[in-house]
Parts: structure tokens; sequence; C-alpha cells
């Protein structure tokens, strides 16, 4: 095992291919590369915009990350006493080790309601654990109701993206999925986003007034109060927190915040971060069952603590789940998120899915960054993502043992030890000039040529000039 | 092991020293800004492009009747707080004229289960405190479907976001479904519930009370990351702001 201190890892929809390959094929569809350029150049300006009106953004940024650290040094402590605020006022609080018994939890719940659909606020953690795909194991319909959520539904299609699942599809697409897929759509339904905003909204009203089980995830859990957060834009979120009878939400356990102040930060920093907006349209707080709900938490580690038990890899878990670095990530705008092959993509999803899985199940994410470092600039939280690449390269590869690499790099570091055995050996390195022309490096010298050592070292010509 | 003691024995495992550093709150805090700007506030809302008047105290009933007037209410919907003579005026002139157009859809597309129920008052009054069990929540559903306006106050207003907070446990902000449902909803804001920042506003809430931040009416980035407004919750959010 590859995890920290030999710590469970986590399942669910977490791996894919290798990130070479997929991105390989990513690379060759222009019309993905055209809709996310256009998407997150969009996106980008917004953010620059909104954090620039803030005189204390780097203030809050630090108040942020250091909110986040504190809560991870005391994680469980913080999570006792929301497990104590959230039962003591009727909310029924389960805990799970992994996706297949958070699942399985939820899956029991909505049995005992007796219903064969749920309604679904848009929640990364249940996309993490596959639990639609669980639902449907026993015979219960999960409607994602959020829109991009709802495309990608439609569509039978994957999240690519954290905040807008569907970025990598444009409006014609998406016009042609809900003439396709939308049940009772105007087979006339134009590209415009407003009249396909309209056909999403005709679509869902009808479930949100009849379906009696909704599963959340939250953006915050505030330790001291037992409060409950959802952060949104559409009001599919408010429908489905408000009207059905059982509410379930799916929590990671390193969502929460100490206390009800802490707010006051991130509320400043995940809406101009994530949409680019001074605010968010709606923002909902509960706290325990409201308005007659029965209301249940799940708790979910899933690798989590694997990734807490890791100190240089440990603030991944500070994750607000904004999306800043994806829309800011070179790599990112020009792969998508399908190449990650996990439902985090982009530079977070890059230190984060391998934390959570081990990196022996996600050796190549720690690779897929030009480490060009936009994406600690942007961070509300201050991870800083490329420090982590470099960390978790090294544990991939150690974690691969002896390599025709590392031996070279031994052999290196052994001729560099000394500055007489280093002279004699750059000497004899002229010979490689014959190497060059004959000796194929595969893997290496189908994209480059190798580099011609040149006819004297720089010593030697040092001291014939000198 | 219960699945419990054994994420938090692993959490004990795997976690750092428990000694962190205060946390830097060195941003702009609650009351170091002064009130809210009422300008800034108006501006920011209608940059949300929800509509605003500003008026004095004595025009509120007079604004929130022309307001439901061009708006074409013939049901409103508000909770139990609210001054009855804030929708007096416009309950008083009789509602819409069979002549004038409603400018919202029929509200057929909100109904449930079958046909929508028929509200005899022009103003249904709603408590906040929904009992639990069954029937009152239906009832509850079948009233603010068949309603197309919600009149309410709210808690506080945050002037730099054009945000609104409502605390669903006031009698003057309803239940969480009343301001949700009907496709138009008008708050009355009064300048001293107008904040700077949102620590401000944190500040004046706590986080036991049932709440929602609203920002503008609904609304939807998710085509192109192109702003859409009006998908789920109110497509029309209208402010009367009492200076």
């Amino acid at each position: 095992m590859t995890t920290f201190l030999g710590m469970p890892a986590g399942g669910g929809n977490l791996t894919g291919e290798p990130f070479p390959k997929a991105a390989r094929e990513a690379l060759g569809n222009a019309q993905l590369r055209r809709n996310l350029a256009k998407a997150t150049g969009t996106i980008r300006a917004k953010r620059a915009n909104v954090v620039g009106e803030l005189p204390d953004w780097a203030q809050l940024r630090a108040a942020g990350a250091a909110i986040k650290d504190e809560v991870l040094a005391n994680l469980d402590e913080h999570l006792v006493r929301f497990e104590e605020a959230l039962t003591s006022r009727g909310t029924h609080v389960h805990w799970a080790r992994d996706a297949g018994e958070a699942n399985r939890i939820v899956a029991d719940l909505v049995r005992a309601t007796g219903t064969r659909e749920v309604i679904k606020v848009k929640s990364m953690a249940t996309v993490e654990i596959g639990l639609n795909e669980a639902l449907a194991g026993i015979g219960v319909h999960a409607v994602e109701t959020d829109l991009a959520e709802l495309i990608v539904q439609l569509g039978k299609d994957k999240s690519s993206h954290i905040l807008v699942p569907a970025i990598h599809r444009n409006r014609s697409e998406i016009r042609d999925v809900f003439r396709r897929e939308m049940p009772g759509v105007d087979p006339d339904l134009t590209d415009d986003p407003r009249a396909l905003a309209e056909a999403a909204r005709r679509h869902l009203r009808h479930k949100f007034m009849t379906v009696d089980v909704a599963i959340s995830g939250a953006n915050f859990g505030v330790a001291e109060t037992g409060s409950l957060v959802v952060v949104e834009s559409e009001g599919n979120g408010r429908m489905c927190l408000t009207l059905p009878r059982t509410l379930i939400s799916v929590v990671g356990i390193e969502k929460l915040v100490p206390r009800w102040q802490d707010l006051e930060v991130f509320l400043q920093l995940l809406p101009r971060s994530s949409t680019g907006e001074r605010m968010n349209p709606y923002t909902s707080v509960w706290t325990g069952p409201t308005e007659g709900q029965t209301s249940h938490v799940v708790l979910v580690d899933n690798g989590r603590t694997a990734t807490l038990a890791d100190p240089d890899g440990r603030a991944a878990l500070r994750c607000i789940r904004c999306s800043a670095c994806l829309n800011s990530c070179p790599v990112y705008e020009r792969t998508g998120g399908h190449a990650y092959g996990s439902t985090y993509p982009g530079p977070i999803g890059a230190v984060l899915s391998p934390q959570l899985t081990g990196v022996d199940r996600n050796p190549t994410l720690p690779f897929a960054s030009s480490l060009c470092g936009v994406c600690y600039d942007v961070c509300p939280v201050a991870i800083d993502i490329p420090a982590m690449l470099v960390h978790l390269r090294g544990r991939v590869a150690s974690a691969k043992g002896t390599t025709p690499e590392s031996t070279a790099m031994r052999a290196l570091a052994w001729a560099m030890a000394d500055a007489r055995r280093w002279r004699r050996l750059v000497r004899l390195g002229r010979f490689g000039r014959l190497a060059s022309r004959h000796v194929p490096l595969p893997g290496w010298s189908t994209a480059r040529d190798l580099p011609q050592p040149p006819k004297e070292t720089f010593r030697d010509w040092w001291e014939s000039s000198r | 092991m219960s699945a419990r003691d054994e994420v938090l024995a692993r959490v004990r495992r795997a976690k750092g020293p428990r000694e962190v550093a205060p946390v830097p709150r060195e941003y702009r805090a609650a009351g170091t800004r002064g009130p809210g700007d009422l300008e800034l506030f108006a501006e920011r809302l209608r940059d949300y492009r929800a509509r605003v008047r500003v008026v004095a105290v004595d025009e509120v009933a007079d604004a929130v009747a022309a307001a439901l007037r061009d708006r074409g209410a013939r049901h409103v919907v508000t909770a139990s707080g609210v001054p009855p003579e804030w929708t007096a005026t416009w309950a008083a002139a009789g509602t819409v004229p069979p002549s004038a157009p409603p400018s919202a859809p029929p509200s057929a597309e909100q109904a449930g289960s079958g046909e929508p129920v028929e509200l005899s008052d022009p103003v249904s009054r709603i408590e906040s405190r929904v009992p639990l069990g069954g029937d009152a929540r239906e009832a509850l559903r079948e009233i603010v479907a068949a309603a197309d306006a919600v009149v309410t106050a709210c808690h506080v207003a945050v002037a730099e976001t054009g945000t609104i907070v409502l605390d669903h446990d006031a009698a003057d902000q309803g239940p969480r479904a009343l301001t949700l449902v009907p496709d138009y909803h008008l708050v009355v804001v009064r300048a001293e519930q107008v904040v700077a920042g949102v620590p401000d506003a944190v500040a004046a809430l706590d986080g036991v009370r049932t709440q929602t931040w609203i920002s503008g009416p609904s609304a939807t980035s998710d085509i192109e990351l192109e702003r859409v407004e009006g998908v789920h919750g109110p497509r029309t959010l209208e402010v009367v702001i009492v200076r």
C-alpha cells in the first residue's frame, strides 16, 4: 500500500485511464478545446474582476487557509462536536468508512421511505462515491436537478468540471441532448441558453413538487452549531432542501469549519473564486430538521484520513471545491476534465485523487501539470498545489522501487560527488557524440532530438583560453 | 469497531500536532466599516437584474401596491408577521382588472399533483412555524404553488454584495417554501438593516437560524458559463428599500 501509515484508501469514481493516454485522445477533439477555451476564458476574467474588488483578498485567503488547518489539526474533536450538535437537534448522523459503506447507508435510508425516485442537489461527494449507480442497483432513480448535472445525466455523459460538470458541451450540443432525451420537450427547442434553462425548469418543476426524498451534499458544516450550508445559483438546491419530507446529506469529513463566524471568510472566498460573482444567488443554512422534515447526515471518510496522514499532502483537504484552479490551468484548458479520469479533475484533482486512492492507483495524475504555479496563485485557501505535485511525484517514484531512471540518477549522484571523478567522466562524455547519432532512447527521442555533447568540455576550454 | 469509532481512530492516527497558530483575522471585520451604503446596495441589486424602488417610510404601501400592479399579481402570499398595511393598499384596490394581461405565465406549470387550488382571498398569510406532520406541509405547498407573488421582510442585507438574508424563524419572513415557489418575490428592506460587508451580516445572525441568503433572482451559468437569470427559484426579485 502506498497510502500513508497504511491508512485505508478510498474507492468510487476516482480513477480512470492513464492521463497521458486519455489526454492524447482529448487533445484530438477540436470542438472540446474550443468549448473549454471559451468557457474558462470567460470565467477567468470574471473571477479576476471580482477578486480585484476586495482590498483584503490576501487577508481573507490567509484566514481561509488557517481556519481549514485548524479544523484538520483537531478534526476528531470537531467531528464529535458536530455530531453532538446535529443529534441534539434531531438529525440522524451516520458514519461511512468508504464509498461502498456510504452508498449502503443511503440506499437503506431511501429504501425505508418506499420511494422509487429521489431528487438531488449537485454534490461532488455523491459523484465521488458513485451514489446514483448504487441507487439504480436497488431500483431507485436519482434525478439530478442542477442544470449542468442534468445535462450530463440526460446525455449519459460524465462530469468534466467541479462546478460546471457540462463545461465540455456547447449550447447546440446541449440542445441536441435535450431534444433527444428530455420527455415532453418542445421539438423546436432552440440553442438559446434562456430557452434551455426554461426547458429544464419545466422538466423539473413537477419533480420538485412530488418527489419526497432529497439527497444533498454540503459546502460547509459548522462544528459548534451543527449547521449545514449549501451554496448554489439556480434554486434547485432550495427546492430539494425545502420541499421533500426526507433529506439525506452526504458530507465529507473535511467539510467542517469550527465556528459560525468562520463563514464570514468562506462566503467571500467561495463565490468570487468559483462563479466569479460577488455572491451566488442562493445560500441555504439549516440546523437540524426544519419544517417537519426528517434529516440524515452521512459523514464520509473514503480516503480522507489517508490524505490527512501525509504532512506534505494534507493541505489538499482545505479545498472548498471552487474550481478556480481548473479554470486557470493551461493543462486542464486543453485536455478537459475527462482526461483526469477522476471525479476531481484539474490541478486539485491531480493532488487530491492520488491521495484519496493511494498513488499506486493514480500514478499518472501527479505528472499532469507543467508546474507553472497559477493554481496556487488563484487558490482561495492557498493550497500549494505545485509543491504537492512534486512531493507526490516523489511518492510515485519511490513506490516504483529500482528503475533504469533511478539507477541512472544514483550513478549521476556518485559521479558528481567528487570533483576529479566528475571531470574525468565529463571528458569521456565527448564520446557520446557518436552515441547520440546512433543510439535511440525510446519514448524520449521519438519527440525530441538528443542534444549533441560539445567537442570540448567547459573546464578544458576555460583552462586553455585563460 | 463501529464505523464511527474507526473513522475517528483513523483521524487520530493520521493528523499532525494539535497545536495550531491562531487564525489571522486581518481582513475587514464586522463592525469596522459603518452602516451599509444604500446606493451601493441598490446598484449591486440592479447588477443582478433585480428591480429596485427606493422610498420613504410612509410610501411603502404605495410602492408595494405599484409593484404588485405592474407585475399583474392576482394572489399574493405573505408571512404572518408582515405588517398588514404593506399589502392593504393593493388588496383594497382590488386585484388585477380582467383586461390586464398577467405578466407571468399561468401558474399551471407550478401545479404539483392535480389542479392548482383556487385562492379566494387576494392575500394569504402564512405562519413561520410549520407544524410537524403531513397536512400542514401539504396545505402550504398548495397555497404557495397557487400564488403568483410573495411579499416578505428580511433580517439583514449586505451592501457590498447586494445580498438579502431571510431568517425563516422570523414571523415576517415565513417558511422557506414561501419565498421559493412563487415566481415573483418582493422584499422590503429597511435602511437600518443594510450592513457594509459579509462579516457584518454573519455577526447579525447566528448559525442556528434557518436562513436563505439571496443575491438577485435565480440564475445559472451552466451553459458556456454565460449567466442566465431565472431557473428554479423566483425569476423576478424586486426590492423596496425604505430609506
